[in-house]
């Protein structure tokens, strides 16, 4: 589904992304993990073009990200993402978060896409938060209806960029929960967390990324087991402690 | 003050003096007002195109407000009123069609639209640029096209965020009218001069253009509050407010 092949990106001369090469096939859920600064979100950018890139190339599902044909919009349509924060647009209600994409972009009815965006809410559990703005919900509310809002579009695969990591702890649960029973459903997903729980839970293979290079890159149980790479280990160490 | 002097007639002219007053505040307010659409038109162009990936544009656009900012604003009048014209043949031709007001007229709209609008155009990308790059990916994410994810995502937002600045354009440029004194135009600064000198009653005259100056600029204050008032996102709280 999502082929990365020996990226490598610059930012000047600071390498961002060295030779990095990895999959994710229809279904599997991978968590990438690694220390601050280590390029995960940059990587993760790269697979719907967020964030371009020198060397390599990524397929999503047969279609090439740096083929200047490619219409990147209609890619990115097709992949949704959720990032650390939440990202909903501020001056629109909930239904026209969940809408304008589909309208827009998919074309739907304005109808059909506030069906489909009732539907994704309920199953975020929100659906009495229709009608609010995104100011008036707390951050868990708002990442689940950013969820909710990459769901409408009916996506092949979905990208989170820490999804949790700006929520206060009580808040984190309500979140994982809904990815967990993403993923159960058989959503294919690339997922940088430290959460190592979700991880242990439902993830097939977890990457270990450290200054810009994949370190790791093992089935759950050979990671959980025991990392080859000392900076893993060390990191999953620092991790599980707290 | 004496109230009287405003009833008084025109010499040479079958009009009181707060006529003439109101006729000059009538070209100040329709300078004003097309000037500040095509401002924030223009503005608003220019402003967008500072903030997309495109290197050679946005070096376009900076340079275009640094030259509209730069000049001052008596300078580009004398320019556009007396240099333009004779440069432009088509202009010269189209010019002298015009009566000299008329020409006045359109010659301080635009003037003071390319002036304003380079003003705007730093207002909106400021207001474009404190959203976050997140914002932007988000759009592009979803499948929108760069036109999509400004028209329905940065802009409405970077919008509210400089309604208090836009305000104060609006007042600076209902103020930068009187300049088109300088080439003529029959405004109300142009209007109470002329009282002035030809009434002696100076005290009179400068009281009333200060008093209407001051209730246009408050009207323009509350009609730009209300806006803001109205537009306000439930929940959102806008930075250093
Ligand atoms: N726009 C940018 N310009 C220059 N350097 C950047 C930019 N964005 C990210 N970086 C650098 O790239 C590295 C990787 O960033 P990132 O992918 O955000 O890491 P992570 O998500 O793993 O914390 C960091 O060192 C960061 O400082
Ligand atoms: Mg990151």
């Amino acid at each position: 589904m999502i082929e990365i092949n020996n990226i490598s990106k610059w930012y000047g001369s600071f390498q961002v992304l060295s030779d990095c090469t990895t999959s994710v096939k229809k279904g599997e859920v991978v968590v990438v993990c690694g220390p601050s600064g280590s390029g995960k979100s940059t990587l993760i950018k790269c697979v719907n073009a967020l964030e371009p890139f020198q060397k390599g190339d990524i397929i999503v599902d047969g279609i090439s990200v740096t083929d200047p044909k490619t219409n990147l919009s209609k890619l990115r349509a097709r992949i949704g993402m959720v990032f650390q924060n939440f990202e909903l647009f501020p001056h629109m209600r909930i239904t026209d978060n969940l809408t304008l994409a589909q309208i827009k972009v998919l074309g739907r009815s304005r109808e059909e896409a506030a069906a489909r965006g009732l539907k994704m809410l309920e199953r975020v559990g929100l659906k009495e938060q229709a009608h609010k703005f995104p100011g008036q919900l707390s951050g868990g509310q708002q990442q689940r209806v950013a969820i909710a809002r990459a769901l409408a579009m009916d996506p092949i695969a979905m990208l989170f960029d820490e999804p949790t990591s700006a929520l206060d702890p009580e808040m984190i649960n309500e979140v994982l929960d809904v990815m967990v029973e993403l993923a159960k459903e058989g959503m294919t997903m690339m997922c940088v967390t430290h959460e190592m729980g979700f991880a242990r839970k439902v993830a097939h293979r977890v990457i270990f990324m450290d200054q810009g290079r994949i370190v790791e890159d093992d089935t759950k149980d050979e990671f959980f087991g025991k990392p080859r790479s000392e900076r893993a280990q060390q990191f999953l160490s620092k991790i599980l402690h707290h | 003050m004496h109230l009287g002097i405003f009833l008084e007639q025109v010499p040479d002219g079958n009009m009181a003096w707060w006529q003439m007053l109101a006729s000059g505040l009538g070209w100040t307010l329709a300078t004003a007002f097309f000037a500040w659409i095509m401002a924030f038109v223009l503005g608003s162009i220019v402003g967008v195109v500072r903030t997309t990936d495109n290197h050679w544009a946005v070096r376009i656009g900076d340079a275009y407000v640094e030259l509209f900012r730069n000049i001052p604003l008596i300078v580009q009048f004398f320019i556009w009123y007396f240099v333009v014209p004779g440069l432009v043949l088509a202009v010269k031709r189209w010019v002298v069609t015009l009566d000299p007001t008329q020409h006045q007229f359109v010659t301080a709209v635009i003037c003071l639209g390319f002036f304003t609008s380079a003003r705007i155009a730093e207002q909106v990308r400021s207001g474009i640029q404190s959203l976050s790059r997140g914002q932007r990916n988000a759009g592009y994410a979803l499948g929108l096209t760069q036109t999509q994810t400004y028209r329905f995502v940065l802009l409405p937002m970077a919008y509210r965020i400089i309604i208090p600045p836009l305000t104060s354009e609006i007042m600076n440029l209902i103020k930068n009218t009187a300049v088109a004194y300088s080439i003529g135009l029959v405004e109300l600064f142009f209007r109470t001069r002329e009282m002035a000198e030809m009434t002696f009653r100076y005290f009179d005259a400068f009281t009333a253009a200060t008093v209407i100056y001051v209730v246009i600029a408050l009207t323009a204050n509350r009609v730009m509050a209300l806006i803001e008032r109205r537009l306000a996102v439930p929940g959102y709280i806008t930075g250093g407010k």
